[in-house]
């Protein structure tokens, strides 16, 4: 079977209890080890509130912050009626076979985050979802609302068990960005070679607001296939940033649709995609559909390792008026670059990794130092495995 | 310090070099004339071990070491360094980076550095990115002052400088190569004990002339040099009858 394609049946839907912890701290070993990877941090004051789950089960859920709400999203619908108006509303329940299997009572999993109006978190709130059962699908629904003038950070987490071979993560995730709200989301993905993840993400951003994505996955993984759409009314931006790194084995077919929809609307998707030995399909498309929006993408790879990369990026304009643009390039590191360094006195592989390292510095807003620190380590950690 | 002898090198199918003779003793200045296209930068770059100039025939010596086929970091590391006229942008690398790769081993005060060479308020920048031309060539002094190598190979370094900057690029200079420095009274030892350094230096208007001290000036004609002799002399002959001419005396 080819990696873009998915036989859910393989999957099982059934994983053992693991009992809740009640502070942080007192997570251990490998568990704690595989959470940090992926940005969770073990000290509480760090953060304004942290759920984790694991398989099926919600191993942790709390807050420090008055004015946001966490909740696993089975209880939050059953205690907030009106969380209904939020459910499946960005997304068509019967839009394809991973919608349908996820349309059944939301009892499997994911979160609902709310923020008041108003509110502004100074700290991040950290989300982690892992998976520690093989051969397990793990299914969740995320429901995301930021209400008025409101702010938050949210750093997601997703990861596996370093024994897991094989396992499913399939999601969907729903956010609501309100009248001159922001939500930024930092993703860092840590799957494993075997692990198939589809994630059905859509993004709904009211006049004025602010959207950031930023999307990190440096570790292999079995086949990702993710498309998030993200619409923008009047005055709204978008900020869209993806590192990606496809060693042998790897699977990704990426890229965001942003459409603006409302004068004003701004858009910006950027991404740098490293491909030593695996596959990156990297897309990107902004659909211009009302005058005085602006957009630019901007793709760039490098190849080290055969594999493929095949960057798709899409400008469509449906009004006079739009101004988009898009920069693409695939290739490999320029020679002058190499011997340049190598004249200041480091060796061709010192000097090619330094240029690896700053292809994918990625200027990130908004990251606790503690994150960025880590990502520094994973990126070079992850070059050994490239070279 | 640097001999090099009976130098032949192709760059693609075509020879650029034809016989290339040349010596820079320790802490002398050299200066390098010639039109373009007389395979000036491709000397260099031979000296330094770029790709894509190739030896046909002869040898580099410096310090005593053959470095005709040694790679490039052998030779910054033996004491080569290279202000290049047209370096290539390094995204994602900031020259504060960029300038402690330079230091290696040694420890140096890269904002005190940076705050002499005027080039302060672009330490965080990616190395090169959005630079002017005066502004890379501070860039470049600044990754050499902390590189400290023993031979200076600068290509066109008043290239692209405002004569405002050209003044202070010309003390930059001095100071990198132990020449002309004002010391305090106090410090008669350290005056002794500094022995300036070595340089190649390419120039097509002679200007920086005007502000460094030049122990002779050589002209490179065709692939080969024609005439050794003091560099004012020559910038002089070049000025008043054109390379042709000048480099006519000599045959």
């Amino acid at each position: 079977m080819s990696k873009n394609e998915l036989n859910l049946s393989e999957y099982s839907n059934l994983a053992e209890e693991h009992s809740y912890v009640e502070s942080l701290e007192s997570i251990h070993g490998s568990d704690a080890k595989e959470f940090i990877r992926v940005g969770i941090d073990t000290d509480n004051s760090s953060r304004s509130a942290t759920f984790i789950q694991k398989d099926s089960s919600i191993i942790h859920c709390s807050k420090s912050l008055d004015g946001v709400e966490i909740t696993g999203i089975a209880k939050a619908l059953e205690q907030y009626s009106w969380l209904n108006d939020y459910l499946w509303k960005l997304i068509p329940h019967d839009k394809d076979e991973i919608t349908r299997a996820l349309n059944v009572k939301p009892d499997q999993g994911g979160y609902f985050i709310g923020i008041k109006k108003g509110v502004k978190a100074q700290k991040p709130l950290q989300t982690c979802l892992h998976i520690a059962k093989e051969k397990f699908s793990q299914k969740v629904h995320n429901i995301v609302v930021v209400e008025e003038d409101a702010e938050l950070h949210i750093i997601a987490g997703c990861s596996t068990s370093d024994h897991l071979n094989s396992g499913l993560h399939i999601g969907v995730s729903e956010f609501y960005v309100k009248k001159g709200a922001t939500l930024k989301y930092t993703m860092i993905h840590d799957w494993g070679e075997n692990v198939y993840v589809r994630p059905k993400t859509a993004v709904h951003v009211e006049e004025n607001g602010v959207f950031i994505s930023n999307y990190i996955s440096l570790k292999p993984v079995g086949s990702i296939v993710a498309n998030p759409i993200t619409t923008l009314e009047k005055g709204a931006t978008a900020r869209i940033n993806s590192i990606l790194v496809a060693g042998k084995g790897t699977y990704m077919d990426m890229g965001s649709i942003v459409q603006l929809n409302g004068a004003g609307a701004r858009a910006e998707i950027i991404s740098r995609a490293i491909v030593a030995g695996g596959t990156i399909i990297s897309r990107g498309h902004l659909m211009g559909n009302e005058a005085g929006v602006k957009g630019h993408l901007e793709c760039k790879g490098l190849i080290l390792k055969d594999g493929l990369l095949h960057a798709i990026p899409e400008l469509s304009g449906h009004t006079p008026g739009v101004e988009m643009s898009h920069e693409a390039a695939v290739g490999k590191i320029d020679k002058r670059e190499i011997e340049y360094l190598m004249a200041r006195g480091l060796d061709e592989q010192e000097a090619i990794s330094t240029i690896v390292r700053g292809f994918l510095n990625v200027e990130i807003e908004g990251l606790p130092a503690d994150l960025a620190a880590r990502i520094d380590e994973a990126v070079k950690e992850t070059e050994k495995d490239m070279m | 310090m640097l001999i090099i002898e009976e130098l032949k090198v192709e760059v693609g199918d075509k020879e650029i070099l034809k016989n290339v003779n040349l010596h820079v003793p320790a802490g002398e200045t050299h200066i390098l004339f010639g039109p373009n296209g007389s395979g000036k930068t491709s000397l260099m770059m031979t000296i330094m071990g770029f790709s894509g100039y190739k030896v046909t025939r002869g040898k580099i010596t410096f310090k005593g070491e053959d470095i005709t086929y040694m790679p490039i970091h052998e030779r910054a590391k033996l004491g080569i360094g290279v202000l290049f006229q047209r370096p290539p942008t390094i995204n994602g690398l900031s020259t504060r980076r960029m300038v402690e790769i330079c230091a290696g081993k040694k420890s140096v005060n890269i904002d005190e550095l940076s705050k002499k060479l005027r080039f302060d308020e672009f330490l965080e920048r990616d190395v090169n990115h959005n630079l002017s031309g005066g502004e890379i060539k501070r860039s470049e002094l600044l990754q050499l002052s902390a590189q400290q190598p023993d031979l200076l190979l600068l290509d066109e370094p008043e290239s692209g400088v405002d004569l405002e900057s050209i003044a202070l690029l010309g003390d930059s200079i001095n100071t990198l190569l132990n020449r002309g420095i004002k010391r305090p009274a106090l410090c008669h030892n350290s005056i002794t004990s500094l022995t300036p350094k070595s340089a190649l230096v390419i120039t097509h208007t002679g200007h920086i002339l005007d502000y460094i001290t030049a122990d002779k000036g050589q002209v490179l004609y065709k692939g080969q040099l024609r005439c050794s002799r003091n560099a004012r002399e020559i910038l002089k002959w070049i000025r008043e009858y054109g390379y042709e001419d000048c480099v006519e005396c000599v045959l």
